[in-house]
């Protein structure tokens, strides 16, 4: 933990402090249908001319069963539209490495991974997808699901915002005006940057490199029909050859990563994600790309205060994230800085941490702090493997997701999680002083804690239930990468991650089986509109109610008292509901790994 | 019900609609303005060498195994290594066996390779295999470490690899962000490129 390394952390705090105001002031003229942007003379005709396709009238807006209704059909169509995309990826333009269709319960994991903002990824980018692929049937969703999520935090801060309402927005002007106004032209500007430190955008085949130096390899021997040649004992028979070429993948790289990023989606473009050179070229491409998943979540909180005219509520929300962020950044930071004693026992010099699965450019502090924030996110693009991290490493990121990815968040999804959170502290306050609890001068009644219950519930059951499923079935157990209480790590992380609609992974598992595929993706689904829909009813609920004034019984939802408050809700009901699981995995390990326990 | 399909309708004119703008004009564009300024890089940061033949990327590693070469980092990139159409790390925990045996084999190799004695700490990437199985970088004391038996096997004096190494050297990026570190690919280049004309 050297003093250059704490320096940066200070950057990257103080630049997203520095871009919350601005960014938040910019989303309140965004999510107001008639908010005027610099940007209007050139998007205005383009804006207008969609209303006119879709047969949208701007002005109308609509009630919260047929904003949600939109939002799903919306995402029902465009999955399939994915769906589609894979399953005929063979017969499509752009695919110069002839990729095959995927099976269908790899492409049915894949649209739902990308509809759900979650990213996950059964398949290796590089060996799998053709660039009409990547470019149409998921960059399509790393927008729009990314400006569905904060469409539906919109929804509920205008809920909260209103009185005597019986809408909530409209979905169409939402997505419409997020796309155009924010995600497309930052996106262009920052894929220029990419470009600058080394990143890839174009379409001509994988290229075929000389090697410098050609290498003797070991390789199966197989016969003219391509089949393993095996000996007399049935194991393989090896032969030398001599590797004298390299493939290197190509494509339109740099269009792809600023939304994956900006929009808190985390696919990658490669099986390796952001640790991938082409894919995060730079430390400084690094630090772009951090500062890029925070930025809206952050930029939102901002925006809940305008809206709600109560600027220290929303910096309060702000202060409780921030809390949660830096405990987890120095815990995975000291963990890894401390690195592994087993390995450092055979003659690893520990003063370089731990180092497996991270890449010489980051190093141990910016693989840590990438790690963090993008669990504290939804966002799941991952720039080392968080398989290799420490116990306690490993621990933070599952912990971040398993707190319902309040902490900052994803887009959207951060800010309407962590409402939750708000409600149930101001529920128990209200219940500790014995009176009806309020929010922002709205009654909470039992139809809404009952909405706010429901969309957490539901997290907890999909991802303890699937994973304790999974630890009892022979196909659960069949994609294991490693033994012991690291395994049950790595079937923990996947329901969570799926379930929180992250993405990252223990990345060990072998998750496309047809089993896993389609157990993720129910994960995912569930994790994802099973939350939105008690939300937008919650939305729906608050945007009716009048507002009371406040009296000196009212429960301030700003201050000290506030924002421990809520940070206690978060954990508590986190820790309350995962500890015993993670007792089982991380925990576990990391005493295991202080005794020099192996498996 | 009427609502229900005339927002499927929408829905499938907003799905086509909106792909031409996110997935058509927006990559092309950017795909204009990476080749209007950033040629080198849109492509691949390819090196070239004196006979025009493309020999690998800066940004992605090959393998080297001869005394001649500075040697990467290992690699779980497909199942020889270093393959950029299969990138990922090893995926082993903390408390793994089989890669408690790859780093005591790596410790072992890379002592023996750089004549140092059986109790020197070995730098930790020197010997660990990194997440995208593609790295091109060493550490600054792994390339140290290295250059004695760079120079032997190539004849050279060490301060002269060593100026190379320097040359090859990335300091943090504007003087703040990431690690300093070597890129085996140019420098191994570089002291192949030495001497030709």
């Amino acid at each position: 933990m050297h003093a250059n390394q704490w320096l940066e952390l200070a950057v990257y705090i103080a630049v997203l402090v520095a871009i919350t105001k601005p960014l938040g002031l910019y989303l309140n003229r965004i999510l107001d249908a008639n908010g005027r942007t610099w940007l209007d003379p050139v998007l205005r005709p383009l804006e207008r001319l969609t209303y006119v396709i879709l047969r949208v009238d701007p002005a109308r807006e609509q009630g919260w069963k047929q904003y949600a209704l939109a939002l799903l059909v919306f995402s029902l169509v465009s999955c399939l539209f994915t769906y589609v995309i894979l399953r005929i990826q063979e017969h499509l333009p752009l695919n110069p490495q002839t990729f095959g269709a995927l099976t269908p319960h790899l492409a049915f994991n894949t649209a739902v991974s990308f509809v759900t903002n979650t990213n996950w990824q059964s398949y290796g980018g590089e060996s799998t997808m053709s660039y009409f692929s990547q470019m149409v049937a998921l960059v399509f969703h790393n927008f729009f699901s990314a400006a569905a999520g904060i469409a539906v935090a919109a929804a509920l801060v205008r809920g909260i915002a209103r009185a005597n309402s019986h809408t909530i927005g409209n979905f169409w002007v939402d997505i419409t005006r997020v796309t155009y106004y924010l995600l497309l032209p930052v996106c262009i500007i920052y894929a220029l940057f990419l470009i600058s430190q080394g990143m890839i955008q174009n379409f001509k085949p994988y290229t075929t490199a000389t090697l410098i130096e050609p290498q003797t390899v070991s390789v199966q021997k197989t016969d003219a029909n391509g089949n393993p040649v095996k000996d007399a004992q049935g194991n393989p028979v090896m032969v030398n050859q001599t590797l004298t070429t390299q493939s290197i993948p190509q494509g339109p790289m740099a269009s792809q990563i600023p939304i994956k990023m900006l929009g808190t989606n985390g696919g990658g473009y490669t099986n390796a994600n952001a640790a991938y050179p082409y894919e995060n070229p730079t430390p400084l491409s690094n630090f772009i790309q951090m500062l890029s998943i925070l930025a809206i979540g952050s930029a939102l909180t901002y925006h809940l205060g305008r809206a709600t005219k109560n600027q220290k509520h929303g910096w309060s929300v702000w202060t409780a994230m921030f809390v949660m962020f830096l405990a987890g950044v120095l815990l995975c930071w000291w963990a890894e800085a401390k690195g592994n004693p087993i390995h450092q026992h055979l003659g690893v010099a520990a003063a370089d941490g731990n180092m497996e699965g991270k890449e010489v450019r980051f190093g141990i502090f910016d693989s840590a702090l990438f790690a963090t924030v993008t669990t504290d996110a939804s966002c799941g693009a991952v720039n080392s493997m968080h398989d290799s991290f420490t116990p306690l490493g490993g621990l933070v990121p599952m912990f971040n997701i398993q707190t319902g990815e309040v902490i900052f968040g994803g887009v959207g999804a951060g800010l309407y999680g962590m409402l939750i959170f708000v409600v149930i502290a101001v529920f128990i306050a209200g219940l500790m002083v014995g009176r009806t609890p309020e929010y922002l001068g709205k009654k909470i009644e039992a139809y809404d804690v009952k909405m706010t219950l429901l969309a957490f519930v539901i997290l907890a059951i999909i991802i303890l239930g699937f994973t304790a499923w999974a630890c009892v079935t022979k196909w659960g157990l069949a994609g294991l990468n490693n033994n012991g209480p690291h395994g049950f790590s790595e079937i923990l992380y996947a329901y969570t991650s799926c379930a929180g609609n992250n993405g990252s992974a223990f990345a060990g598992l072998t998750a496309n089986a047809p089993q896993y595929d389609t157990t993720l993706g129910i994960d995912m689904l569930l994790g994802r509109f099973a939350m939105i829909v008690p939300l937008l009813a919650l939305a729906g609920s608050l945007a009716k109610k009048k507002i009371i004034p406040a009296s000196a019984g009212t429960f301030p939802v700003t201050g000290a008292t506030f924002v421990i408050l809520l940070v206690g809700t978060v954990l508590l009901v986190g820790a309350l509901t995962f500890l015993p699981a993670l007792t089982l995995g991380p925990i576990v390990e990391h005493f295991l790994m202080l005794q020099g326990t192996l498996f | 019900m009427k609502t229900i399909v005339t927002e499927f309708g929408r829905s499938i004119v907003a799905t086509l609609f909106f792909a031409i703008i996110v997935c058509g004009i927006y990559p092309i564009i950017v795909y204009g303005l990476g080749r209007a300024f950033f040629p080198s890089q849109a492509n691949g940061s390819l090196m070239v060498d004196s006979k025009g033949v493309v020999r690998g990327s800066e940004l992605i590693c090959q393998n080297f195994t001869s005394d001649k070469y500075f040697h990467p980092r290992p690699s779980a990139a497909g199942n020889n290594g270093y393959d950029p159409t299969a990138s990922g790390g090893s995926n082993l925990g903390p408390t793994s066996g089989a890669l408690y045996t790859n780093i005591m084999q790596n410790i072992a190799a890379y002592r023996a390779d750089n004549d140092m004695p059986s109790n020197a700490p070995v730098p930790a990437d020197a010997v660990t295999e990194s997440g995208s199985g593609l790295d091109p970088h060493i550490s600054v004391a792994n390339a140290e470490l290295q250059i004695p038996r760079v120079a032997k096997a190539r004849g050279l004096t060490e301060d002269r690899v060593r100026e190379l190494v320097k040359e090859n050297t990335a300091g943090r990026d504007l003087g703040l962000f990431g690690e300093p570190r070597v890129n085996v690919m140019t420098l191994n280049f570089a002291l192949d490129e030495l001497g030709k004309p």
